[in-house]
């Protein structure tokens, strides 16, 4: 009985090693392309007989990438902090305070859960056009400094936090931003970190807004510009180069997956929980 | 003047407690804290929201509202393609990520050893960007220079073109999408199984069910909530799948949705008539009907996942 069972989990094991074959191999395939010079990249060898770099050579001297990675950086970071205080901020309110309108106010904001991006983003672009935002880094950013997601999240964790502590603070006569600050922050570091990194990594792979109100160069995100560069049509596809980018694309999600991973999956878990 | 208003309040400066009440102060605190949020999301979601309906109802000379831009749309073959062709992909792919994901998810709940490891390789193409690896497998379909023709060749298949037949690349594109989407399943899934009560399962086992009348009667039944749950959010990414067709098929000589407009989609076709042609009405009365699509999707979950479980 027992040997048999333990077939059977030798037969999964080599199932599950087959699919990992399948799904990591076109990330070997990416890294391993990005160190083949051009002849060789044609040849069909696995492994790279030279380790060439030319292509990150010419990622970094014959495109904007490190503009485009430093544009990705500034969005992605400034967006996650300022969706990351406000839901808290409003989650805060609405699950704490008393007031008239607070279930109004809520259903407004969860009311545009259900409008999708693509509705939005012709008026977004018609506002940008008229405001001066196009090309610039607030109109890459400002759809996503807040997010009725968010707001919904943290109220739920909000509502958690025990209405003692609060008082205790307004006791020692704690002004209201500092007790939400000091106070109830701290109590709900776990769904904050879900919430940053999924933001993060939302922005960081963003593609159909920044494609859409980006129109320099220098302006570009990672996606786009990888995306642009590939697409521009000038002597046929530099394949190494886009491999070398979007290897260099790819390494700080892998990093922060590796360090976050169990608040990734807690994370997508929440969101797969909380609908 | 001023001085008769003031007086009245000027006269009580005794020691009695401020006229607002607690409760006032604290609700002026809670409307402080929310005036720039509400304000945000009432100029950047919802007037938005209102604007892009307008704008899908009316049309440059502005002569009231019209239904010309959805007639257009009925008119137009490339519109009934990106349609079809969108509905193709929640059909190919959400039954399929589902399967991979469960079968993943049944698999790692089996065995002891590498459960993280797996795990983490199955769920990195979920979010890693979906630009790379759309330009990593474009390069592997890639009929001259490509990998998987090549590795065909040793089972004596023949070369395909892939992202360049017509009547493959959707096929192609969606298994990308399927590729990417089905470590986000298997993470849910798992989630799922672990939410199963132990003494469900060995009840059944007491009472003589083999693993598969376990799984049929006890675990497929209680999975249910998760199974509508993938279901709805692989329908609604399903229908807004962008980002993989314009970068697996955009560009280098062909028109993104290429070849034959056989891989365009609704949003790709929106971001076509929109951004390339600047015919902004027209691409807004197209999001309003994926809005409606989405939201009959939406509804569809509300009404089953209120429908009250029996166990």
């Amino acid at each position: 009985m027992a040997r048999r069972a333990s077939i059977g989990v030798w037969v999964i094991h080599v199932l599950l090693w087959i699919g990992v074959v399948v799904v990591a191999f076109p990330f070997v395939w990416m890294i391993l392309s990005s160190f083949k010079s051009v002849p060789e990249f044609y040849q069909f060898h696995f492994w790279p007989k030279q380790w060439d770099l030319s292509a990150y050579r010419q990622v970094f001297t014959e495109t904007q990438y490190g503009r485009w990675y430093l544009n990705s950086i500034v969005v992605a970071v400034v967006v996650t902090v300022s969706e990351l205080f406000f839901a808290s901020l409003v989650g805060y309110t609405l699950a704490k305070f008393r007031f008239r309108g607070n279930q109004l106010i809520f259903l407004l904001i969860l009311s545009t859960m259900m409008v999708p991006t693509e509705l939005l983003v012709i008026p977004w672009y018609v506002m940008s056009a008229q405001f001066g935002w196009v090309d610039t880094y607030w109109g890459i950013m400002f759809p996503g400094l807040m997010e009725a997601f968010g707001v919904f999240l943290m109220r739920q964790f909000m509502l958690g936090v025990p209405d003692d502590l609060l008082d205790a603070a307004r006791i020692d006569g704690m002004s209201e931003f500092r007790i939400f600050l000091q106070v109830a922050l701290p109590q709900v570091k776990p769904a904050l970190s879900a919430l940053g990194i999924l933001s993060f990594l939302g922005n960081w792979n963003a593609y159909l807004w920044p494609v859409i109100v980006v129109s320099t160069e220098s302006m570009r995100t990672l996606p786009i510009g990888i995306g642009m560069f590939s697409t521009a049509d000038n002597g046929g596809l530099q394949w190494n180069v886009i491999m070398a980018m979007s290897t260099l694309a790819v390494i700080p999600i892998v990093i922060l997956y590796f360090i976050f991973q169990k608040r990734i999956v807690e994370g997508i878990a929440l969101t797969g929980v909380k609908g | 003047m001023k001085a008769v208003v003031l007086e009245p309040r000027r006269a009580p400066v005794t020691n009695r407690p401020p006229r607002m009440s607690l409760a006032a102060r604290r609700a002026l605190t809670a409307y402080a804290f929310l005036v720039v949020p509400v304000l945000f999301f009432v100029g950047i979601r919802i007037l938005p929201t209102l604007y892009a309906f307008g704008m899908a109802f009316f049309t440059d000379n502005g002569h009231g509202p019209t239904l010309a831009n959805f007639r257009e749309m009925l008119a137009d073959d490339t519109f009934r393609r990106a349609l079809g062709n969108t509905l193709l992909y929640v059909v190919i792919t959400v039954p399929a990520q589902m399967a991979f994901g469960l079968v993943l998810a049944l698999m790692i709940g089996r065995v002891r050893h590498l459960k993280g490891f797996y795990r983490t390789v199955y769920f990195l193409p979920y979010i890693t960007s979906v630009v790379a690896v759309s330009w990593v497998w474009r390069l592997m379909y890639d009929p001259n220079s490509g990998i998987i023709n090549e590795v065909l060749g040793w089972f004596h298949i023949p070369a395909q073109l892939w992202l360049r037949d017509p009547h493959e690349a959707l096929l192609a594109v969606s298994i990308v999408m399927i590729w990417q989407n089905a470590g986000f399943a298997m993470l849910i899934f798992m989630a799922g199984l672990e939410a199963i009560p132990r003494s469900f399962l060995e009840a059944a086992r007491v009472d003589g069910a083999g693993a598969w009348q376990t799984f049929r009667w006890v675990t497929w039944p209680l999975l249910n909530p998760t199974l509508v749950f993938l279901a709805v959010t692989g329908v609604i990414s399903a229908l807004q799948t962008f980002t993989q067709i314009e970068n697996l098929t955009g560009g280098s000589g062909g028109q993104a949705g290429g070849p034959l407009n056989s891989t365009v989609s609704m949003v790709v076709y929106v971001y076509n008539a929109g951004f390339n042609d600047f015919n902004l009405q027209y691409a807004s009365a197209v999001t309003v009907v994926l809005f409606i699509l989405i939201l009959l999707v939406t509804l569809v979950q509300l009404k089953v996942l209120n429908r009250a479980y029996e166990y």
